[in-house]
């Protein structure tokens, strides 16, 4: 069994009002040493092992867990024991 | 949560196990000998739950049974999910209230998002649709990060679930005080909308018909939470935290549009919300109701987790699930509907004639119980009572006039306060709209919703002074019920009813529980002169923390009738020109006045008194003259007296202002805030008709066109104003205290 | 004139659209739940407003990878109309059928008021019963409505007049001030303002009519024309 760990972030120059909210914040409780915050979201899936992971992991990415207008993601494929 | 299976009967007696659940040693010998043996972890856990106060009520039950819960509407009263009243038509309005205290003090987002969910359930759960949602909510004062931070996550969390679920938040009410530093309050308050022929019960009858399971699958989330919402918070609550539970507002929508079609099946039996105690309170209840037992198979009840043994299951607080009562052999009719929403809904269990709580897991009985000893029979306390010292110290206090040098900056600091200032920062986070009935929306003394294919409208509100109950609790109980009947009439509206949120400290402290007896003596005696019937409420005490309590706060929501939209009446004034009047005489009272709070920091002396007669008539005599088309906008005088009145009618953008002379004592006229009083403005071609219909009413200005708010006492210019300033003032001062 | 309200799980302001055509405008219309493909006999579809899927993973994602979607696409293909409004804008967005998306409110709150909306473009199917600039109050009540689209698509939204609606007093930061943008046949409107909370003179507005009168003559129109 895979595990494929996905991250997706806001584009580059989208405005990420939650990561400036959470700056803002923790510049208030001190951490005025953080410059710039970006928040995002971890996707986790537990796949069947299959040929061609990286093409299905894009197509699921492109097609509902990410929105290419707004979103850029990473993702990252491992081994899992399955459960 | 340690695994509970090796956990032996003996073992739970010997280490007093059932202490830590919340039993006393006399409630576990009582149960020794209901069961006439030692009941195992599971039956321990169970009946430490449904002896809660939060299910059984076991220490406010003598006290509610004061409240009035009749009259000539009324349809279903406490007891089920929600009070049932009609309105007329074959419709029926449905209502309830609902406090989720101490979830919120924990993780105030989640705990405040479960209260609005829960309260929903309790309205659908009677076959009605929830057409509206209310809230009352109390924090300590905004000058700690930790009180702001509650005060805004629970904001978020009521819009969070009521926005999603599609129920509009049209109202409530918002007040600070040092006495809720640690302890907010979060009461919401959902009303629905029914016809007399999908009145639905929570009742398990017919021996040999079949319990499903509807809603979301059972995790170990919330467990204990209705013993946990009896106990004192202290700093030990951290580590409670996995008790909270996590709401699902869309899993809830669907449970609402699932539930009100499986209504209109005559294979349903009975329908109740899974709420405090989970699916021990539901079933149990259900049964003890119809008069018959339920045995039930927990390996069938859906689980989201591994391994859960029963009194997990039985005492898991997760959200969003129902429990029905179906015809045998008809259970795939209603199963097919939830699954058209795509919900799971499976048998878990029979109607049994045996009136036992039966339950087996992996082929074992793991609780076998006597159903009527965890609802009907469960312990009642009359516990001691003392006058509170206080008190008695308040009653000898003279009513005395501060002294106010500048009236014009007092009436722009009244403004200021968090209690008076403007809430919209608050309820614009709400969808306030949504349903397309929303006639009158937060901001006003009662939000208005019509009811479509009809010319009617419901009025409603929540509402208490409990500054006023902090100092007499009986006076202050006949003023939190009286208030809100005023709200409703001058909206246009009839009361019809109220539910009841209360909210108190410590009961076993005599002194508490003699505020919460005379509180709702004073509530019961007021509801009685008014014709405002109790019928639903909710009891949450040991708000306090530290020893240090909350001021008790019962808080009434109220609801009614328009019969016409015609009478609906604005809080604001309407036009340049009107006639503007206070009905009923002003004295000097300032004991719990907020003017005595901006100048003291503190609440003494006597409450402001009430007459309930004197109430009722003029209630009576308002609402007639307002059917009469005599009123073109009516105002309770409430917190800060005429001053803020005055100010708050001229708030509404139309460009208008006030010149007003004061009769008597300027600073009495302004601020005091003696009970039983409307402000009211009239068209001059009506001050005739006026006059002769309404005792006690006083002219004492016009609404003026022009912007400014010019109050003059002794013929010289006491406040002179302009609007937009003191409006800027209003609106900005709650986000001002949480920048 | 027949119109369908698709029902998606969560939608929720579904009753409050059928009730605006059927009761106020006195069409006829149906509630058409989301796994219902046949819409053929409908002259226009509209996606109301709600937390369609509780709005999880991002607004309107789970319903626009619905199958519905398929045969909506092939609806607006024929040249009929399509209208999403809020949540079914943000369904109109993820779907591909309207270019850009929509981000969190640049407060990061939910509000819900009237705001005045330009009519930015009063020569639309949806618009045609505006003049020219109107201004009008419509009700907002969302959390995520602050528009975003890179500039190359906000110059072409400019240049081929598909910026229907633009807000006066910006509320959440959308680029362009955007409301509402229609597609570049003309015929697929989203707008984040809820001209279906605005029919009734007793709840605040009725400046939301004239859009639904646009619809309903044009369509007569083309309708008399191709009779």
């Amino acid at each position: 069994m895979k595990k494929v760990t996905i991250r997706i972030m806001p584009k580059q120059g989208v405005l990420d009002p939650q990561g400036k909210a959470v700056q803002t914040s923790l510049s208030a409780l001190g951490f005025s040493d953080v410059k710039e915050v970006q928040t995002g979201k971890l996707i986790e899936l537990f796949v069947e092992d299959y040929q061609n992971i990286d093409q299905r992991v894009r197509d699921m990415c492109d097609k509902l867990l990410a929105n290419p207008v707004m979103e850029d993601y990473h993702y990252e494929v491992e081994e899992v024991a399955r459960t | 949560m340690q695994s509970t299976h090796e956990i032996s009967p003996a073992k739970v007696e010997q280490e007093k196990l059932y202490l830590e659940m919340g039993l006393s040693e006399e409630e576990f010998e009582k149960v020794k000998n209901i069961l006439n043996r030692r009941p195992n972890f599971t039956e321990t856990g169970i009946f430490s739950v449904m002896w809660s106060e939060h299910c059984s009520y076991k220490t406010s039950k003598p006290l509610l049974k004061k409240f009035p819960a009749d009259g000539p509407g009324v349809l279903q009263g406490p007891g089920e999910g929600a009070g049932v009243i009609d309105i007329g038509d074959g419709q029926a309005v449905v209502f309830k209230v609902e406090s989720h205290n101490h979830p919120s003090a924990v993780e105030p987002y989640q705990g405040a998002a479960t209260g609005v969910g829960g309260i929903i359930r309790d309205v659908f759960s009677m076959g009605a649709r929830p057409v509206a949602l209310m809230n009352s909510l109390r924090f300590g004062n905004l000058t700690t990060g930790r009180t702001k931070y509650l005060f805004q996550e629970v904001v978020h969390g009521i819009a969070g679930y009521g926005n999603c679920v599609g129920v509009p938040t049209v109202g409530g009410e918002v007040q600070f005080d040092d006495s809720y530093e640690e302890n907010p309050l979060v009461n919401a308050m959902c009303v629905g909308l029914i016809n007399h022929d999908d009145i639905q019960k929570g009742i398990a009858a017919g021996v040999g018909n079949t319990v499903i399971y509807a809603g979301a699958p059972t995790g170990r989330d919330g467990i204990h939470g209705a013993t946990f919402a009896s106990v004192d918070l202290s700093d030990e609550s951290d580590e409670d935290r996995p008790s909270v539970q996590v709401g699902d507002p869309f899993m809830e929508k669907l449970l609402i549009e699932a539930c009100l079609e499986v209504i209109h099946s005559d294979a349903l039996v009975g329908m109740q919300d899974m709420g405090a105690a989970g699916l021990t309170s539901s079933a149990s209840e259900m049964a003890s109701k119809a008069g018959t037992g339920i045995a039930m198979n927990l390996d069938l009840v859906p689980q989201r987790e591994e391994d859960m043994n029963a009194y997990e299951l039985m005492l898991s607080e997760s959200q969003e699930r129902m429990l029905l009562v179906v015809k045998r052999g008809r259970e795939k009719e209603i199963i097919d509907v939830f699954e058209k929403y795509g919900l799971q809904a499976v048998a878990v269990g029979e109607v049994t004639e045996e009136k036992s709580f039966r339950l087996i897991q992996h082929g074992e009985v793991v609780t076998d119980i006597p159903v009527d000893a965890l609802a009907e029979e469960a312990p009642v306390y009359h516990m001691p009572s003392k006058e509170a010292a206080y008190v008695k110290t308040f009653q000898k206090m003279e009513n005395e006039v501060p002294h106010v040098t500048d009236h014009g900056e007092m009436l722009k600091q009244l403004l200021q306060q968090p209690t008076i200032a403007s809430k919209e920062s608050v309820y614009d986070q709400y969808d306030s709209m949504v349903q397309t009935n929303t006639v009158v929306a937060p901001g006003s003394d009662s939000a208005v919703i019509r009811i479509k294919g009809t010319d009617k409208a419901l009025a409603m509100t929540t509402d208490c002074n409990s500054r006023y109950i902090y100092l007499d609790p009986l006076t202050g109980g006949k003023i939190a019920v009286a208030e809100a009947a005023r709200n409703i009439v001058a909206s246009g509206a009839r009361p019809l009813g109220l539910t009841d949120g209360l909210n108190f400290g410590n009961p076993t402290n005599p002194e508490i529980f003699w505020q919460m007896e005379q509180s709702v003596e004073g509530m019961s005696e007021a509801a009685r002169t008014l014709k405002t019937p109790v019928v639903s409420g909710n009891v949450s005490l040991f708000n306090q923390s530290n020893g240090k309590s909350i001021f008790p706060t019962p808080v009434v929501g109220m609801v009614g009738l328009i019969e016409s939209l015609e009478q609906l009446t604005p809080n604001f004034f309407q036009q340049p020109g009107d006639l503007i009047y206070v009905i009923g005489e002003t004295k000097a009272e300032f004991g719990g006045s907020e003017l005595q709070n901006v100048m003291k920091g503190m609440y003494k002396g006597k409450a402001p008194a009430i007459d309930l007669h004197v109430e009722a008539k003029r209630q009576k005599q308002l609402l007639t003259a307002i059917r009469q088309g005599f009123i073109e906008s009516a105002h309770d005088l409430a917190e800060g007296g005429l001053g803020v009145a005055l100010a708050e009618s001229v708030f509404n953008g139309k460009g208008l202002g006030v010149d007003v002379s004061l009769p008597g004592d300027p600073t009495t006229a302004m601020f005091s805030e003696t009970q039983s009083r409307f402000l009211v403005s009239i068209k001059p071609e009506q001050q005739e008709q006026f006059e002769a219909a309404i005792e006690n009413a006083v002219q004492i200005g016009t609404v003026t066109g022009d912007e400014t708010f010019v109050i003059r006492a002794n013929d010289e210019a006491l406040i002179d104003e302009d609007v937009q300033t003191l409006h800027e003032l209003w609106k900005g001062a709650i986000p001002c205290f949480l920048n | 004139m027949k119109f369908a309200v698709i029902v998606f799980p969560g939608s929720n302001c579904d009753r409050d659209m059928y009730h605006a055509i059927k009761h106020v405008l006195g069409m006829e219309a149906d509630l058409v739940w989301y796994d219902n493909s046949n819409l053929e006999n409908y002259d226009a579809i509209l996606l109301p407003g709600g937390f369609s899927y509780g709005d999880y993973l991002r607004s309107g994602a789970i319903a626009s990878a619905s199958n519905v979607m398929q045969h909506i696409k092939a609806h607006a293909e024929q040249g009929k109309a399509v209208l999403g409004v809020c949540n079914g804008f943000q369904i109109l967005l993820e779907a591909g059928l309207l270019p850009g998306a929509m981000l969190p409110n640049k407060n990061l709150s939910f509000m819900c008021h009237y705001e005045p909306l330009a009519v930015a473009n009063h020569k639309t199917c949806f618009t045609s019963n505006y003049e020219k600039g109107e201004v009008i109050q419509l009700p907002i009540a969302h959390g995520e409505g602050n528009y975003f689209a890179d500039d190359e698509t906000l110059s072409a939204l400019k240049a081929n007049k598909q910026i229907v609606f633009t807000y006066e007093n910006n509320p959440n930061g959308s680029a362009a001030d955007i409301a509402g943008i229609i597609n570049r046949q003309g015929n697929v409107l989203g707008m984040m303002p809820h001209p279906e909370r605005a029919v009734e003179r007793l709840l605040g507005s009725d400046d939301g009519v004239k859009l639904f009168q646009s619809l309903i003559q044009n369509w007569r129109d083309a309708y008399a024309v191709n009779a």
